[in-house]
């Protein structure tokens, strides 16, 4: 763990080193996840509310989701540019350390841009918490840090699985951002405004719907019966990133090196 | 003028190597449009008043947007001519018999239409069969259709107009990322590529018209579905025309302000 912040520290002094471009990343990426939530706020303004959800409790539900992503894309790049690794032989040095390969990918990269995402994304959740009537308790807080900290399990996994898909492929698969750019658009909206079919895979086999929209029920006040189901739903997440790491160790074990 | 379609076949035919990545991508568009339509059909049906744009315009507009994304989108880049700008490559590119702000267009034209080549057809082929409301419309008349067609090369030719600006801004900026990565941030959102122009509030729609951007997206989209009636389409084109006119000038003139003062570092 201790060599995981080393990789961290390196690689921030390395980042700033240029400065005025890292700035104006950071900047940029801030912009991004704007426009798209400057095109949520105009379509609320327009219709009101989307099936019974008002503005602000579906900004909460964007802001988790943004804040999720931007940590994972922030912390566990290294599984997401993983394919230059594998195209251009360099993974067969971390092969021969003795260190966990998982943890030295996981190392690799970091990108601190993303904080401008964060950023974002912590502004609308500040946003939409002043406006929401919530009572607050221990537990409601306790299941808001699960569902952020949960969903950056989920993007983990899916980036790893996706590197891990690299091991036989070799290039990356751009089938991927399905489940990475396109899971995140998707989870910024309440669950149930979709189709059966998006709902069940969302719930079951990508647990996104664990992490945003069952907890946010219960946040929101919205559930019937068992609370404690709903609240630690977002475990889920850990659930979906075990299997996950298994298959890269899978993967390892089927590695050949292009040899280049 | 031959040297320059030849580098549009060159990198047209360059570009249609790449089946496998269209394959996965026209998955990927595949879902997005669908996400997309989701939402909206999520918010058209409790709406009580009259929209301003019907939802089988609305899910053509969606997918069109998906159909032609690598035609539409100002973030597809060639990292390329980056590179060679930043690297000092570029001496290269002075050295050859022709001028370098055709010879880029081309090759950005023909990236654009071989990605979308490849891309479009299954995706529009499939767009035809869903159930309703995920249906794509036929346009209204033969008229539509092909003021379509042509506002959509039109559009092209004032997106590749507008990413020639940004790869001549790397002249002085010599970063890539930030400023390209704002301007199309802001491209993209008046394009209507986030929020669809019709669906902005006034103010907004106002903005956008003033731009560039939605001229290369949101007009040919529409003109496609009917929602600009035909008369209103021609002029349309006329501003399309001026609009690359001007583009076309600022482009050029600002290129040789570039070379002029351009410094080719060591190599």
């Amino acid at each position: 763990m201790s060599l995981y912040f080393k990789y961290m520290s390196i690689l921030l002094k390395s980042q700033l080193q240029y400065r005025a471009s890292f700035w104006l990343l950071t900047f940029g990426q801030f912009f991004i996840p704007f426009s798209v939530f400057a095109g949520l706020y105009f379509m609320f303004e327009r219709f009101g509310h989307l099936r019974g959800w008002s503005f602000f409790q579906v900004a909460l539900c964007f802001a988790i989701i943004g804040m999720a992503y931007s940590l994972s894309e922030c912390f566990s790049r290294g599984f997401d540019a993983f394919s230059t690794l594998v195209a251009g032989g360099d993974f067969d040095r971390l092969l021969v350390r003795p260190r966990s390969t998982a943890l030295q990918v996981l190392g690799s990269r970091f990108e601190f841009s993303r904080v401008g995402r964060l950023i974002q994304s912590g502004i609308v959740l500040v946003w939409a918490l002043d406006n929401l009537p919530i009572t607050w308790s221990f537990a409601k807080v306790i299941t808001l840090i699960l569902m952020i900290g949960c969903g950056v399990f989920i993007f983990t996994g899916i980036f790893i699985l996706t590197a891990t898909l690299c091991f036989w492929t070799i290039q990356g698969l751009e089938l991927a951002n399905i489940l990475t750019d396109g899971g995140r658009e998707m989870a910024q909206y309440p669950l149930n405004i979709y189709q059966k079919w998006v709902t069940v895979f969302f719930t079951f086999i990508i647990p996104f719907g664990c992490v945003s929209y069952l907890p946010l029920l219960y946040i929101l006040d919205k559930v019937h019966g068992n609370k404690i189901l709903y609240m630690l739903m977002p475990l889920a997440g850990v659930l979906f990133l075990l299997p996950s790491l298994l298959v890269w160790q899978i993967g390892v074990r089927h590695y050949r090196s292009t040899g280049s | 003028m031959n040297a320059y379609t030849s580098v549009l076949k060159l990198r047209f035919i360059n570009g249609l190597q790449y089946r496998a990545s269209a394959l996965a991508g026209t998955a990927t568009q595949l879902f997005f449009g669908f996400i997309f339509i989701m939402i909206y059909v999520a918010f058209y049906s409790q709406s009580t008043g009259q929209p301003s744009i019907s939802l089988k315009d609305l899910v053509a507009y969606v997918w069109l947007q998906q159909v032609f994304l690598s035609i539409v989108a100002l973030w597809f880049r060639d990292n390329e001519i980056f590179q060679l700008i930043t690297s000092g490559n570029i001496a290269y590119e002075l050295c050859r018999p022709c001028r370098i702000y055709p010879f880029w267009y081309a090759k950005l034209i023909a990236q654009r239409v071989s990605n979308a080549v490849l891309r479009c057809f299954p995706i529009l082929a499939v767009s035809f069969l869903f159930p309703q409301p995920y249906r794509m419309s036929l346009p209204p008349s033969p008229a539509a259709l092909i003021l379509f067609l042509l506002t959509l090369v039109l559009g092209l030719m004032v997106i590749v107009a507008i990413s020639m600006l940004i790869y001549i801004s790397v002249f002085w900026t010599m970063s890539p990322t930030g400023s390209s990565l704002m301007i199309s941030v802001a491209g993209e959102f008046f394009a209507g590529m986030i929020l669809p122009v019709p669906l902005m509030p006034l103010w907004l729609q106002k903005i956008a018209y003033v731009l560039p951007f939605r001229w290369t997206t949101d007009f040919p989209f529409r003109v496609y579905s009917g929602q600009i009636p035909t008369a209103q389409a021609l002029w349309g084109v006329l501003v399309q025309l001026l609009w690359f006119a001007v583009l076309l000038g600022v482009g050029k003139w600002s290129l040789s302000r570039a070379l002029r003062q351009v410094v080719v570092q060591g190599g």
